[in-house]
């Protein structure tokens, strides 16, 4: 049952030696403080989940987000009605969004390729707006949803006088915000990326390759194979659920942003940037855009003049001008230079870059050049 | 919280080649907090004070948010005694020497919200955690201050609220350690209602058409109930979507409704868009029952009245200052932004200026950076010679009290820049409400 | 009555737009298998064409006072048009004609701009993956709308409309109603007919010129066209340049309705999706169908009456539409088998 094949254990083994020791190997690159650790790893749980999806069975989902969503509104329900504990917070996240997720997956997969991407999209963005506006009662709408002084709480009132402050979102007497949340975040990361490669290698896992790569021929033998998508993307619909449910266990507010088309494309965008259908691709893929987005937004004049002392005056002030414009308030032109340069240069994503490099420095064998080939591309 | 894992000297971090170069900004920043055992997050134990300035730099309000950077920085100087001072020398009463705060020079980091609360609350974070930050500051929306409002008050850090107009910041989601000197939707109305009865009469149905979340929600309702207090009558309030983009459909429904004045709690992109379009279908050349059919705008920002052009030329609306005040310190202010820059502040520019300065003499006079000291020498504190008049931040709520300008979109600008004219100050008295109208709880001094 | 004459008025102007963005779109689609997510940021570089003609004709000599200051302390800046100071009243009209005439400036403009394009990046992705298709167009459009903040900052332009055509017209008096009882502005008149004129312009030229039929050939069998030793491939590349006239020029007439701002790409992104989706993929009336179509029930939708049954029903009713018609027609409105389904 938790066996694995000795390469991917090696994988395995090393991703969780990775993930623990974030907080060590991110101080040198300015990111290492527990609000982007949490970051890290629960947008890295999002796309472990949502390669599942995508990378197994090539149906592009453009709606993701909402799940993610739907996790946090229901994790911080939990907090305001019965206990500020992470656990059932957790619980009801997966549950409602899977819920959710087979609702949504049950209508779109009646379409497939561009159909169904636009049908899942349509869905999420009706989320997004109604929680926006109308639905706000229940969201909280533009703020987003928080906890308040009044909160029932049922549970933790039951058992202790209220507190003057707003309560902490605890386990078992940790406090959440600071390193123990990036620790559970980074274990369920480690557990998510474990069931994944199981999946992956399961029977299961194959017959959703064998979607992939040729529909048709799967459907002439006979299968059915609705079943076998839809489970797909519940599953991968309760990893963006638990993801969400983090986001609000970590940090009690659930803002409707997070459900965005933007947010669903951030998310597509990170898993083909690492490289759909690799284990470790979609999770690099996040964690890039994650520090990007925090690190590189924070570099005003002041800092870049700091970096630049050692040069001369004159130099000094072009190359800040120039730097300025890819970070700071640029950090979206460098964003879209990456991804165009990534695609140029490295189809396949940033795995598979990794993949030619050690190809020609470690096997000396030449890189195989990539032969499109429209059998298994994902089916978008 | 504090439990640093790992320490690295500027040296090594230099080693670790470009990405660590990348980091070295920030890196001496990671020790001046931790190692030390300290009684409040992030007290500055070294020579220097740390600010955040969280803005919007990217997004719609990413120009609004340059212009909250600039007075920021323009703070930190006078704060640190370069420059001319600005308002140093007319803020009354004052005890800023220009010697940073409490001896200690001011630096900042930044961050930005992209107008999204989970955003804002991410670089909040960051600043606070990593940054070692001891206060947070800036915004241009009102979900956005409530979201880092509540955060700040986990943290135990200070909030000082930018652009934000929402009567929930200081209402129903106030908190002790946020403070706001932007004023709100009900000045809005009430600054407003008077001058629309001595303009328009008090015999008019107004058409709401209103911006579908919270902040559209508190000005439509705050408006409202102020015009209908001087005898207006509502025909009918609409919502419409966020970033509608066109707004046509919108209002051709109001051309026919029988309303005599559209009142548009729109804000940014969607006033620009719903006020050009609605001048487009020729609203303010038509009548209805007998009277030229009127636009207002509640709330006005040179900024947006830019998007606008011509547009805005007669509109009514109220702002929190408007750069052609002529009292001292705005004229200081003025001249002195305009030297570092080139052009006149915007009102964003100047709450965040302010917000700046008051933040930094409350410290000078707790005699500390202890945040709950600083909290009550902030909490009643009544201030003058900040381009408002006379104005006091109320203790119930951290609102403040000052007087309101109604202006009116300039018929003849003698500048790209002179966009609005001041039709009234509208004093303190007729914009004060009592604090328990809208809920909300500080919450504790002290958090763990 | 009158109320959904109005609404299904708005629906055409609106429409109107939504056709011709989703037009170029689904052109670019169709020839070129592409999916273009950076189609929505060429509607803006149009935009930003009549804005930067504008900002040319109405460049200012300055000169600084030397005795009287600005309020904010720098020296005065006495600011005169260069066009008024070289044409006169001509240079006033040409200010006043600015967004018309920009509609003939785009024209070779975003020609240029589109098959550069094509050229440099969108060529090398004909036979890549979708996936990759879309992120390269992706950050594409985050870049282009970047660029065009560095130049034009974050805030809305406005661009106004000619004199003349400013105001409304007074429609409802053509068909014997009373005075005021149905006004519409001009410029939103003008916008429909002109988007009728670009569509029928685009469908006369693939169905009337000989490189229409080869396009249109080449749309359904590209490889059997290659095989009559037809060079598909520059054809396909002047497609391309078209779709961007298509879009460019749509984003310059819309600039009076709509001050640009760098982000309109983005906003019109998922929605011109939406409506070739609807519209069913690879198919030019589809696009056109579907554009008046969600615009009309746009419309509706905004109507108080229609909002009190259902609540938030403006909200979201482009993505239902978009929803029923996908669960009730596989492919869309006019969408052919096989294409984008695996």
């Amino acid at each position: 049952m938790l066996a694995l094949p000795k390469k991917e254990l090696i994988t395995f083994l090393i991703f969780a030696v990775v993930v623990l020791t974030m907080p060590i190997w991110l101080t040198p690159f300015g990111a290492s403080y527990p609000g982007l650790l949490q970051k890290f790893a629960i947008y890295g749980l999002l796309a472990v989940g949502f390669n599942i999806l995508f990378g197994l069975t090539g149906y592009l989902s453009f709606g993701h987000a909402a799940f993610l969503g739907v996790g946090s509104y229901a994790a911080v329900w939990s907090f305001k009605l019965l206990s500020m504990n992470a656990i059932p917070a957790i619980v009801f996240a997966v549950i409602l969004s899977g819920l959710f997720a087979l609702v949504i997956g049950y209508l779109s997969l009646k379409r497939s390729g561009i159909y169904f991407s636009i049908l899942t999209l349509a869905f999420a963005q009706m989320s997004y707006n109604l929680a926006y506006s109308v639905l706000t009662p229940i969201t909280n709408g533009e703020t987003g949803l928080q906890l308040t002084l009044q909160d029932p709480r049922v549970l933790d009132l039951a058992f202790s006088e209220r507190g003057a402050g707003l309560p902490l979102v605890e386990l078992f007497g940790v406090d959440m915000a600071g390193y123990g949340g990036f620790y559970l975040s980074a274990i369920l990361l480690i557990i998510g990326f474990f069931v994944a490669q199981k999946i992956t290698l399961s029977p299961f896992g194959l017959m959703l390759k064998g979607i992939k790569s040729n529909q048709n021929r799967m459907k002439y033998t006979g299968f059915n194979i609705r079943p076998y998508t839809l489970a797909a993307f519940v599953i991968s619909g309760m990893y963006a659920g638990l993801a969400g449910g983090l986001l609000a266990v970590t940090d009690p507010l659930a803002g409707a942003e997070r459900m965005q088309w933007t947010a669903s494309g951030e998310l597509v965008l990170m898993t083909i940037l690492g490289g759909v259908g690799t284990m470790f691709g979609p999770v690099l893929g996040a964690w890039i855009m994650k520090y990007l987005e925090n690190i590189f937004s924070a570099f005003n004049e002041n800092v870049l003049h700091n970096l630049f002392s050692f040069l001369p005056e004159g130099v000094q002030e072009v190359a800040v001008r120039f730097v300025a414009l890819f970070v700071g308030e640029g950090w979206h032109l460098t964003l879209g230079l990456m991804f165009v340069l990534v695609v140029v240069f490295l189809p396949g994503g940033l795995m598979e870059g990794y993949r030619r490099f050690v190809n020609r420095f470690f096997n000396g064998k030449k890189p195989k050049p990539r032969v499109p080939d429209k059998q298994t591309q994902p089916a978008e | 919280m504090s439990d640093q894992k790992k320490g690295v000297s500027r040296r090594r971090v230099l080693k670790t080649g470009a990405a660590g170069l990348l980091a070295t900004g920030a890196a001496p920043m990671i020790f001046t907090r931790g190692a030390w055992a300290q009684e409040f997050r992030n007290n500055p134990t070294g020579s220097e004070v740390v600010l955040g300035f969280n803005v919007p730099q990217t997004g719609a309000y990413a120009d609004e948010g340059a212009d909250e950077l600039r007075a920021y920085m323009l703070a930190v100087k006078h704060l640190n005694g370069e420059g001319d001072g600005g308002m140093l020398s007319t803020m009354q009463p004052s005890s800023l020497g220009g010697n940073g705060i409490l001896g200690k020079k001011v630096t900042f980091v930044t961050g930005d919200t992209q107008t999204k609360s989970d955003a804002a609350r991410d670089s909040a974070r960051r600043m606070i955690e990593r940054d070692g930050a001891l206060i947070i500051t800036g915004g241009s929306s009102s979900g956005v201050a409530v979201a880092v409002q509540a955060l700040c008050q986990e943290m135990g850090i200070i909030f000082m609220a930018g652009l934000t107009h929402s009567n929930d910041t200081t209402g129903k989601d106030k908190k002790r350690y946020g403070f706001r000197h932007f004023f709100n939707a009900y000045m809005s109305g009430a600054a407003l209602a008077p001058v629309l009865e001595a303009e328009y009469g008090s015999d008019r149905q107004a058409y709401h058409l209103t911006a579908d979340y919270n902040w559209g929600w508190t000005q439509e309702e705050s408006l409202i109930n102020s015009t209908e207090a001087i005898g207006w009558q509502t025909t009918k309030a609409v919502r419409t979507p966020l970033g509608a983009g066109d707004f046509s459909q919108y209002i051709t429904p109001v051309l026919n409704s029988g309303a005599d004045v559209l009142i548009l709690n729109h804000y940014g992109k969607d006033m620009v868009n719903s006020l050009t379009q609605a001048i487009q279908f020729g609203l303010r050349d038509r009548q209805a029952n007998g009277k030229n059919i009127e636009i207002v705008v509640p709330l006005f920002s040179r900024l947006m009245a830019q998007g606008a052009g011509e547009n805005i030329k007669g509109i009514l609306g109220s702002t929190n200052w408007n750069w052609s005040l002529q009292d001292e310190g705005s004229q200081n202010f003025v001249k002195s932004f305009g030297a570092e820059y080139g052009f006149p502040p915007s009102q964003a520019a100047h709450t965040c200026y302010v917000q700046t300065l008051l933040y930094a003499d409350a410290c000078e006079r707790a005699g500390t950076f202890y945040p709950p000291e600083v909290i009550r020498a902030l909490e009643g504190h009544i201030f003058d010679g900040m381009g408002n008049g006379p104005t006091e931040y109320r203790a119930e709520d951290h609102q403040c009290f000052k007087d309101v300008l109604v202006v009116r979109g300039n018929q003849n600008p003698s500048s790209q820049f002179d966009l609005l004219e001041v039709v009234q100050e509208v004093p303190r008295a007729q914009v004060e409400y009592d604090a328990s109208i809208f809920g909300g709880e500080l919450g504790p001094y002290e958090v763990s | 009555m009158d109320a959904i004459l109005v609404q299904f008025l708005n629906g055409l102007d609106k429409g109107g737009a939504y056709a011709l963005i989703a037009l170029g779109l689904t052109l670019v689609f169709g020839t070129l298998g592409v999916v273009n997510f950076a189609h929505g940021a060429i509607f803006m570089i149009g935009s930003f064409v009549a804005v930067a003609f504008r900002q040319i004709l109405t460049w200012e000599s300055v000169v600084l006072s030397e005795t009287e200051l600005s309020p904010w302390g720098t020296a005065l800046e006495i600011r005169t048009p260069y066009a008024l100071e070289w044409f006169g009243d001509f240079g006033n009209i040409l200010i006043d004609f600015s967004v018309p005439i920009a509609v003939l400036l785009a024209i070779p403009v975003m020609y240029l701009v589109g098959i550069s394009m094509e050229r440099g990046l969108i060529k090398h992705f004909y036979k890549r993956p979708h996936a990759e298709q879309i992120l390269v167009t992706f950050g594409l459009a985050i870049v282009l709308g970047e660029v065009a903040r560095t130049f034009f900052g974050a805030n809305p332009i406005p661009q106004p409309m000619p004199e003349a055509v400013r105001g409304a017209a007074d429609i409802g008096v053509l068909f014997g109603m009373a005075e005021n009882a149905i006004t519409y502005p001009w410029w939103r008149l003008i916008y429909f007919i002109f988007s009728l004129v670009v569509i029928g312009a685009v469908f006369a030229f693939l169905r009337f010129t000989t490189f229409g039929l080869v396009v249109r050939a080449g749309m359904s069998d590209r490889e059997t066209v290659e095989l009559l030793g037809i060079n598909i491939d520059r054809r396909f590349t002047i497609m391309f340049g078209l779709a961007a006239v298509v879009a460019g020029v749509a984003g310059v007439m819309y600039t009076p309705l709509l001050p640009p701002t760098y982000s309109l790409g983005m906003d019109f992104l998922v929605l011109s999706f939406v409506v070739v989706v609807v519209g069913g993929m690879g198919s030019l009336p589809g696009a056109v169908a579907a554009g008046f179509l969600l615009g009309i029930l746009q419309s509706f939708a905004a109507m108080t009456e229609v909002k009190e049954i259902f609540p938030g029903i403006d909200q979201v009713i482009i993505y239902l539409v978009a929803v029923v018609i996908l669960l009730v027609r596989p492919r869309g409105l006019f969408g052919r088998k096989g294409v984008m389904e695996t």
